[in-house]
């Protein structure tokens, strides 16, 4: 059940999502801004960055839950969309079995909700109310869900949140499966700054802007890694190595690579690439410190 | 046999109390409660403003408590004032101006406690035939916006993003809210009418393992309260809208021991290791 999409979109290799220059303001400020991307067809592309630099959002915006404030936004048409946001809290109040959360947007067949279970590792659960399910049992079934609509493109907001290592592998390795079987794009938040799923095609990091790009280094192949984290987590997860050319300040300037600083920095900066006097992430800390007040003002 | 009071006080009440279980279960679940006593209070003034400009009653409550929820819906998007005191400023002031209006109508009798309390045995056949015509047009608009409304109700975002407009769905809940408001005033009054909406729900929590049949318990559960309560009324000679809402709490209460039918375990157990 899950090999089928509509062939109108699997024909074409225009994007399914499109972002132009997309900025968001909200309450006097810009939460992100400058933001370019685009989701193929089988294509994953994960974001990243500290808090509060727009990864939600930007997501958000991607699949229209949030109007731009600038820039565009593009969806190719008839694009189904299945969503798993960061944070979904379901009153008590509200009986919900696992399986009738599995139609909450559209009906399905029994045998198609079976599978949709089947293929999230959660089948066992189908009989289980939401409410008593631990958090890896919670994303798994919100995965399930989201997998039962044959998405055209798949939004994970922080899939693996809430999940032990071990958890977190064999998510991720599912979320391989369900991009190799069913070919649909995925649109990924991760949690981690620096490590991401290996078989991410790219990688994006945000803060406010997009501060770099690229395709993930291949799988981690040192000894320390496989040791720490066994020959299967390599497989699925991989160190994203990423060089900032400009460094956010404690008081909200920006120090850029060739020693000056201004105010804020730029959608433009970030996008070239450079080796030798780059800091492998040294600035996140920072920011994140100051991300919540930063003055991207117009 | 409509030709007794009784029977048309029953049949009133039980056609109401099959829409405001379902409805009320939504109530619940966003908890809208105080939402929901805001849009009931300020029922009395669509009653004021309806004798002042002559048009029908539950019209006018119907357009009142509508007006209400756009006017929160507008201040909440403003920002300035929590959610919670919002409600409390409209909640309140709604109600004080319907009876400082009323007040100033010397030139009509009103009767305040009929308004504020409900007086479900003087309904008459026509009430009735609005109570069902209404609350059927309420019922199917429910059952039609279902999946969305639930969708909403659990994550707005994935309702929004999986296409199911989900400002949509708050808004026409908000106008069937109006709708219930304005046809149950006659019979419980508005001071009560929240009752309605959410002690048969809060019953039907426990026995339901999903949202469909916690909507159906409710409604059986609101419509027993009815039929209790009237009884009740006629036995001990109490006010009749009060009696519906003792009956329901008394059922609420029967609802938390201990039994084999509940669905959900009693908490306090629960959070015990």
């Amino acid at each position: 059940m899950l090999k089928k999409h509509s062939p109108s979109l699997e024909t074409t290799s225009e994007p399914l999502v499109e972002m132009h220059n997309a900025g968001v303001f909200r309450a006097g400020r810009w939460l992100v801004r400058g933001v370019d991307l685009a989701v193929r067809r089988g294509e994953i592309v994960t974001l990243i960055g500290p808090n509060g630099s727009g990864k939600s959002t930007t997501a958000k915006t991607a699949i229209g839950v949030i109007k731009p404030s600038e820039g565009h936004v593009h969806r190719s048409k008839r694009l189904k969309v299945g969503y798993v946001p960061q944070k979904v809290a379901i009153d008590w109040t509200l009986p919900l079995s696992v399986e009738r959360l599995m139609t909450l947007t559209a009906p399905a067949s029994r045998a198609e909700i079976g599978a949709a279970l089947e293929a999230a590792g959660v089948a066992h659960l189908a009989g289980r109310q939401v409410a008593a399910l631990s958090g890896g049992e919670f994303q798994r079934a919100l995965l399930a869900r989201a997998l039962l609509r044959k998405p055209d493109l798949l939004v994970l907001d922080e899939p693996v949140q809430g999940v032990d290592f071990t958890g977190e592998v064999a998510l991720y390795e599912l979320i391989r499966d369900i991009r190799n079987r069913t070919g649909c794009g995925i649109l990924m938040i991760s949690h981690d700054l620096h490590i991401v799923m290996a078989d991410t095609d790219t990688v994006i990091c945000l803060n406010g802007h997009v501060c770099c790009r690229g395709a993930p280094q291949s799988v981690m192949v040192s000894p320390e890694y496989r040791k720490l984290f066994g020959a299967r987590a390599a497989e699925a997860l991989a160190l994203y190595r990423h060089h900032h050319d400009h460094t956010h300040l404690a008081d909200g300037r920006v120090r850029h690579a060739d020693g000056s600083i201004t105010d804020h920095c730029h959608a433009e900066d970030g996008h070239h690439h450079h080796g030798d006097d780059a800091h492998d992430h040294g600035h996140d800390r920072s920011s994140r410190a100051q991300s919540d007040g930063e003055p991207h003002a117009r | 046999m409509l030709d007794d009071f009784f029977t048309r006080a029953l049949i009133a009440g039980i056609g109401l109390a099959l829409v405001t279980g379902p409805l009320g279960c939504f109530v619940v679940w966003r908890r809208m409660a105080y939402f929901g006593d805001t849009m009931a209070h300020s029922a009395l003034l669509g009653v004021a403003l309806s004798l002042v400009m002559q048009i029908n009653l539950m019209i006018g409550v119907f357009l009142v408590a509508a007006l209400a929820s756009l006017a929160l819906l507008f201040l909440e998007k403003r920002g300035a004032l929590s959610t919670d005191a919002l409600l409390g400023i409209l909640s309140h002031s709604t109600l004080a101006l319907g009876l400082v209006m009323v007040a100033f109508m010397t030139w009509v009798r009103v009767d305040l406690m009929g308004f504020l309390f409900g007086d479900i045995l003087a309904v008459s056949k026509l009430d009735i035939a609005l109570i069902y015509g209404g609350g059927a047009a309420v019922l199917v608009l429910l059952v039609a916006l279902w999946r969305p409304l639930l969708a909403a109700t659990v994550n707005t975002d994935i309702a929004q993003a999986e296409g199911l407009n989900p400002e949509r769905s708050r808004f026409v809940f908000m106008l069937l809210m109006a709708a219930v408001i304005a046809i149950a005033m006659k019979l419980v009054g508005i001071l009560l009418i929240t009752a309605l909406l959410i002690i048969p729900a809060a019953t039907a929590r426990r026995f339901a393992d999903g949202p469909e049949t916690m909507a159906v318990l409710a409604a059986l559960i609101g419509a027993a309260s009815v039929v209790a309560g009237l009884a009740g009324s006629l036995e001990f000679d109490t006010p009749s809208g009060p009696s519906i809402v003792v009956a329901a709490l008394l059922f609420f209460v029967l609802s938390l021991a201990p039994s084999p039918l509940a669905k959900t375990p009693d908490r306090v157990t629960e959070d015990r290791p």
